[in-house]
């Protein structure tokens, strides 16, 4: 009975948050358009070899998707920490750690997954191979969640500064650089046709690690700053 | 003692990594003096004011 | 242990206490800088390899160990404020952040300024420098977030929060710089990291590194004090100091 009402909190959260997505899809919108524009300035600035352009590819399209998420993080708690929602969720009885993660999840698949989503488009544009591309897949998929949540612990702590998003960025971006190391170098050792486990698996630990212990953190960070609007 | 001071050539280098570290350590000690001073003062201003 | 750990966190008692220390801890890092730049700079020998700039590591070295020392000091300041909240932890915290972020600067600065004669360019992308960059990278973050919080509460726990995020963090950014480092590892060796140091260099280096960490804690109980001074300046005690002069 309590884990299917845990579970349904869970549910309920999710659809909620995607459909207020649905409702104001700029806030979305435009952090993809910021990756894709970001992106196909590189050729532009460094010109358009194309040699050149696919050694640089995984590192600018992972600093490009790293820089798009902390552009979409801000919007994580701003709307729930105005409208006094937030205050609510911190009262009630009802898990956190369930709260978060739903919420997370709701920000990834709208944030998260339209990147990888548009990773083709840019492998085409960077002139990926197609093993290449599927490496970026591999780690935008493992990668990008990481981000969520690194993300969230960094909008959790700024939802009561007002114009948070450039501290957001200083505070979370020097974390996410493990998965910045880790990421690039699996889509550049795909590239010259080694092997990639190893990689990947250390991601995927970050990854693990990331989901367990954030979601402490984020909560410990909305209980500081979540409480008055 | 020019000789202590050219460090076998290195001189240049060797003595600006040792003032920079003077330079900021000594700017900590000065920061720090004058943020007591400040506090002491604004103590005394509250005081002032209270009789 | 408890009566002593509330006498000791109270404001009045420590501000006192660190007063009476202060003098004493600042006459010994000046004696103990005194003798570690005597014997690294006149008395230890100059190096086959690196000539006379090997030198620099007695400033180096010490820097980027206080660098990560005072981040771990923070982050234990910041678990004692979570879960005892002693006032005293968020003073002494917050006083350390422009201490340990000066350290990481020296270090990078000192770092940069070996690497010249040593690799001929001021900066390379080493492991260490790296790894140092990324920390003072967090220590800004640390400042800008309490410099954006306008109450002094909030501010704390927050920063409280972020350096515990930051110190699970450090190892792994730590271990991911050193592996991306050692996968692109450049063509020249660099000629740092000697594998094993003489006796003759070391005791000026292990000198100088107990005189960072005497200055760091004569620098902390200072910034303290005056952190203290201004947030009890309308209580009892402080109004009593004023007037009796003792101030």
């Amino acid at each position: 009975m309590r884990k299917q009402q845990t579970f349904s909190i869970f549910t309920g959260i999710l659809r909620r948050d995607l459909k207020l997505a649905v409702r104001a899809p700029s806030q979305w919108i435009n952090p993809l358009l910021f990756f894709l524009i970001a992106v196909s300035l590189f050729p532009l600035g460094v010109g358009p070899e194309q040699n050149m352009l696919r050694e640089i590819a995984p590192g600018v399209i992972w600093v490009a998707a790293l820089l798009a998420a902390m552009l979409a993080q801000d919007s994580l708690f701003r709307a729930d920490f105005e409208d006094g929602s937030l205050e609510q969720m911190l009262i009630s009885s009802r898990p956190m750690s369930m709260i978060i993660m739903a919420k997370v999840l709701a920000h990834w698949l709208v944030t998260g997954l339209p990147l990888i989503v548009l990773s083709p488009v840019l492998s085409i544009l960077m002139g990926l191979s197609l093993v290449g591309w599927w490496a970026l897949l591999l780690t935008l998929l493992l990668g990008t969640p990481i981000l969520s949540l690194l993300g969230a612990v960094g909008a959790a702590l700024v939802v009561s500064v007002k114009r948070g998003g450039v501290l957001l960025s200083l505070l979370v971006l020097p974390l996410c650089i493990p998965v910045l190391i880790f990421a690039t170098a699996v889509v550049q050792t795909a590239g010259v046709g080694l092997a990639i486990e190893g990689q990947v698996s250390l991601l995927g630990a970050l990854l693990a690690l990331s989901v367990t212990l954030s979601p402490i953190a984020i909560a410990g960070a909305l209980r500081v700053t979540g409480g008055a609007a | 003692m020019t000789e202590f001071l050219y460090m076998g050539g290195y001189g240049g280098y060797v003595w600006s990594a040792y003032g920079l570290c003077l330079l900021v350590l000594l700017a900590n000690v000065i920061a720090a003096r004058l943020r007591n001073h400040n506090a002491r003062r604004e103590v005394k201003k509250y005081t002032g004011r209270e009789q | 242990m408890w009566t002593w750990a509330h006498k000791f966190g109270s404001p009045g008692y420590f501000y006192a206490l660190a007063g009476k220390v202060n003098p004493w801890l600042t006459a010994l890092y000046i004696a103990l800088f005194a003798t570690g730049l005597y014997l690294g700079l006149v008395v230890a020998p100059t190096d086959y390899q690196q000539g006379d700039s090997y030198r620099i590591i007695f400033v180096h070295v010490p820097s980027a160990w206080m660098s990560m020392f005072v981040y771990v000091v923070m982050a234990v300041f910041a678990a004692i404020g979570l879960i005892w909240r002693l006032k005293l932890t968020a003073v002494l915290a917050k006083a350390s952040a422009p201490l340990g972020a000066s350290f990481t600067f020296l270090a990078l600065a000192t770092g940069s300024i070996w690497g010249k004669p040593m690799w001929g360019t001021w900066w390379v992308w080493d492991a260490r420098l790296t790894s140092e960059l990324i920390l003072l990278f967090l220590y800004l973050g640390f400042m800008a977030l309490q410099a954006a919080m306008p109450d002094r509460q909030t501010a704390w726990r927050a920063g409280a929060i972020l350096l515990l995020v930051g110190v699970v963090n450090i190892p792994i950014i730590h271990f991911s710089v050193d592996w991306w480092y050692t996968l692109h590892q450049p063509a020249t060796i660099t000629k740092l990291g000697a594998p094993s140091i003489h006796p003759s260099m070391l005791v000026p280096l292990l000198i100088m590194a107990v005189a960072f960490k005497v200055f760091y804690l004569s620098l902390l109980l200072s910034r303290a004090r005056a952190e203290i001074l201004h947030r009890e300046r309308r209580t009892r005690w402080v109004q009593e100091l004023a007037r009796s002069g003792q101030l």
